[in-house]
């Protein structure tokens, strides 16, 4: 477990120095994601540690958002000011998108469904 | 140095204030009170444990008047985690990595279009609504898993934790419109579901899908890193290009 999550932090610290030293404007852990798909895809698939741990953290990832929520109490006044667009934007930007990834997928996708 | 039982609890409050214990542990009690709840209830559609939890420790902070500052002392240990948590969502698309392979092209398509639409119309409708660059920005990245979200927010000089409530959101209504919207619009292919509901409304229209069949939650998984990613890469290009 602490070798799998050692690999995980060694990916996001990589990840992280590469987009800063490159000027990209993509967060760390998203290049550190792509950085251990290309070693799992190399290696031809997760240890059964790294499989473990991920399974273990991904579906607790729920708790992980909870604190970054509770900041809800120092944007209380833009929900109030900007309620309307918020209430708009998110549901139509929403079906927009299930709509058109939707489409395009049923159209385009081969073989079997 | 008070005895009185009053003057004694107010030091320990205070002294704890200081430290990260007190965050940590009411997150740590009140999530697994929410997820006691979620299952008492059956996992009732209104019992979202995500958002209970974001309630009711907001409503003790307000309560007690305590700071965010104070309270993100022991918040931030348990976020954290969002960054080995992002990496580890490669694990699961290694699975899918066969099947991606063989509609590789339909997929990229399908996601590069659907995150496109996410991003443009959120802010575009935000926008005419009236609502300032910093709430546009940070609903750019609604669409996506929170930790990436907030990620691409944070670096555009949006809101994080604004983000991270659009996103929730967004999953909520994005799980309970999906099945309802591909009935009407005929979308039929599990993989087209499971592959929209990972696009336009990350884990929990995925969590929903998951409970159709296999094959759309396998999808849906696939469509969450993959547009995180995408979205990652496409949202500041199109935030310089819509000129926000």
């Amino acid at each position: 477990m602490v070798g799998a999550i050692t690999l995980l932090l060694v990916c996001q610290l990589l990840g992280t120095i590469i987009a800063h030293a490159a000027g990209w404007p993509i967060p760390g852990p998203v290049l550190g994601l792509v950085l251990l798909l290309a070693l799992l895809v190399w290696r031809g698939g997760p240890s059964p540690a790294l499989h473990e741990t991920s399974s273990g953290l991904l579906k607790q990832l729920g708790l992980l958002f909870v604190p970054a929520g509770v900041g809800i109490v120092n944007e209380l006044h833009v929900l109030r000011t900007d309620a309307l667009a918020i209430a708009v934007a998110i549901p139509v930007s929403t079906l927009l998108a299930l709509g058109v990834t939707g489409m395009l997928m049923q159209l385009f996708a081969r073989g079997d469904r | 140095m008070h005895f009185s039982p009053h003057g004694d609890f107010y030091h320990v409050w205070i002294y704890l204030q200081s430290g990260p214990q007190l965050g940590l542990v009411a997150t740590l009690l009140v999530w697994q009170g929410a997820t006691w709840l979620d299952r008492r209830t059956g996992h009732a559609s209104w019992s979202n444990p995500i958002m209970i939890s974001i309630a009711v420790l907001a409503m003790l902070l307000l309560a007690t008047g305590t700071s965010y500052q104070t309270y993100f002392r022991g918040g931030q240990y348990v976020q954290f985690l969002l960054g080995p948590a992002t990496v580890a969502l490669a694990v699961p698309m290694v699975a899918n990595f066969a099947t991606m392979r063989r509609n590789l092209i339909p997929i990229l398509i399908a996601v590069i279009a659907g995150s496109v639409t996410a991003a443009v119309s959120a802010m575009l409708i935000a926008h005419w609504l009236g609502a300032p660059r910093d709430v546009v920005i940070s609903m750019a990245p609604k669409s996506v898993t929170t930790p990436i979200a907030m990620g691409i927010s944070q670096d555009l000089g949006g809101i994080p934790s604004l983000t991270a409530i659009f996103v929730l959101l967004t999953g909520v209504f994005g799980g309970l419109v999906c099945m309802p919207l591909f009935r009407a619009l005929r979308i039929t292919d599990r993989r087209a579901q499971g592959l929209a509901g990972g696009t336009g409304a990350h884990g929990l229209a995925t969590a929903r899908l998951l409970l159709e069949s296999e094959t759309a939650g396998a999808f849906g998984g696939l469509a969450i890193g993959l547009n995180g990613l995408i979205t990652a890469i496409l949202v500041p290009l199109l935030v310089r290009w819509l000129g926000f």
